[in-house]
């Protein structure tokens, strides 16, 4: 199971407390872990990622084992830590005032 | 008379306030969609249980939330506003060609005769209706496409269509108003519109009285009366007599015509509400005094109304979804500041009291009176 951090807001909006954990296939990239979030949490589609395109919200970036892959395409495998469970994918709202 | 319920929307969070029917006391509930901004929540008027929220946000995008008990807890509905066909390009502030975007749901109005079916208000600005409770929505893409789309541009707050107007007596007329593209109208259900600008002027524009980009900042009717409207405009407070194609100006002895906010009395056609705002540069009121205008001469003539307002050092602004009436006898009128105070009338707007003090931003109220 793949461990994933979302942010305040998303965890309100989902009603979830702490990590989510979904069930993904190899290879674990950004982008199966997001499909799989949104099966198993539909409110959060269009949330983090653009209903049609599926780009990245601009004001959301996506870290794991202390590398950033907000840039990275979206079928870059993670680091083998996330897809073992060991170390969580973390959805993050960009840093800003408010 | 069972109880009043007020619908906040603020920057950070919606508020739902109620009371009795006497309008006395209040009760601020704890917020919903705490951090989030919530441009409007509005009930049904079929079924004043059903209340629909607009809930958004610059990170996480638009959500729609509905909720069937009267407040006490919410759902997610649809929140995917596809564009119909080819979006094309609007104006950008300096007039050079700007896409189409998404942004966010500014107003939602309800439908006055199924509980299932509601209009949205967007920006960028576009019309969509939901017909399924929320579950999906469609655009009424005769609005955008019409012709003129390509002349719109945004106001200071974004290119947002925020006001929608459901004529009570033709289920096949509405209106709706756009910042800054002007006002418009459909006969025909929402399939085709037209521009209603004739009579406006905006020193603003290339072409003062041109037909697209008068700065519209809020339009009201009466439901009796529903060829009469009102208007707000980005200065100037403006009145039509047939439903739109021809306008006059109304601000007769108002202290300035800027403003947002516009709204009618619920049993007096003619008596109509705005608080004036200093100008387009400085948005709060003039002199530091929080004054209702109100008219009881359809415009022209208007009285301040300052019994139990800050008198002094008040610089709040209070925004165009941010006013309202109810129905009740005498009319209560409900108004919110950016300031976060929500003040209320239960006297036709003669004397007011502040029924919470220290929200967050209001950006809309609107009321039910509950039977």
């Amino acid at each position: 199971m793949i461990r994933v951090q979302l942010p305040y807001h998303l965890r309100t909006l989902a009603r979830v407390g702490g990590e989510v954990m979904v069930a993904v296939d190899e290879p674990v990239t950004t982008r199966a872990v997001l499909d799989a979030l949104e099966q198993a949490h539909p409110v959060l589609r269009g949330a983090i990622r653009d209903h049609g395109t599926l780009a990245r919200r601009p004001f959301v970036r996506f870290y794991a084992c202390g590398e950033d892959f907000s840039l990275e395409s979206p079928d870059v495998a993670l680091p083998a830590a996330v897809s073992r469970g060991e170390e969580p994918f973390l959805v993050v709202g960009a840093i800003a005032g408010g | 008379m069972s109880g009043v319920r007020l619908l906040v929307g603020t920057r950070k969070g919606a508020f739902v306030i109620e009371s009795d029917g006497t309008r006395d006391a209040w009760r601020v509930s704890q917020p919903l969609f705490g951090g989030w901004e919530l441009y409007h929540l509005k009930g049904s008027p079929v079924d004043p249980n059903r209340i629909w929220a607009s809930q958004s946000s610059g990170w996480f995008g638009q959500q729609v939330q509905r909720s069937d008990d009267g407040g006490k807890t919410w759902a997610p509905v649809g929140n995917l506003f596809a564009y119909e066909g080819a979006t094309g390009t609007h104006q950008w502030y300096d007039g050079t060609p700007h896409p189409w975007e998404f942004k966010r749901v500014w107003h939602l109005e309800p439908s006055l005769d199924d509980p299932d079916t509601v209009f949205a208000g967007v920006e960028d600005a576009a019309l969509f209706l939901s017909t399924d409770g929320g579950a999906s929505w469609a655009e009424l893409s005769g609005l955008r496409t019409h012709g003129s789309g390509s002349a719109w541009a945004p106001g200071a707050g974004g290119m947002c269509l925020h006001t929608i107007l459901i004529d009570p007596t033709d289920a096949e007329r509405m209106f709706v108003a756009i910042s800054a593209a002007g006002c418009f109208r459909t006969d025909d259900g929402g399939r085709s519109w037209r521009p209603i600008t004739k009579g406006l002027s905006s020193e603003f524009l290339p072409d003062p009285t041109a037909e697209i980009g008068h700065c519209v900042h809020r339009i009201a009717l009466h439901a009796s009366r529903p060829a009469t409207l009102y208007m707000q405009k980005h200065w100037d407070v403006m009145r039509s007599d047939d439903a739109g194609e021809h306008w006059r100006e109304v601000s007769g002895n108002l202290p300035t015509d800027f403003g947002f906010c516009i709204d009618v009395h619920a049993h007096e056609p003619e008596t109509v509400y705005v608080v004036p705002i200093t100008s387009d540069s400085l948005h709060y009121p003039p002199e530091g005094k929080l004054r209702v205008y109100r008219s009881r001469t359809g415009g022209d003539e208007w009285e301040p109304l300052t019994k139990g307002l800050p008198q002094q050092d008040c610089y709040v602004n209070v925004l165009r979804d941010a006013m309202c009436v109810d129905a009740l006898e005498p009319c209560g009128v409900y108004f919110g500041t950016t300031g976060g105070q929500v003040y209320g009338s239960r006297d036709g707007g003669d004397s007011w009291t502040a029924i919470a003090h220290d929200l967050p931003a209001v950006m809309s109220v609107e009321v039910q009176a509950l039977p």
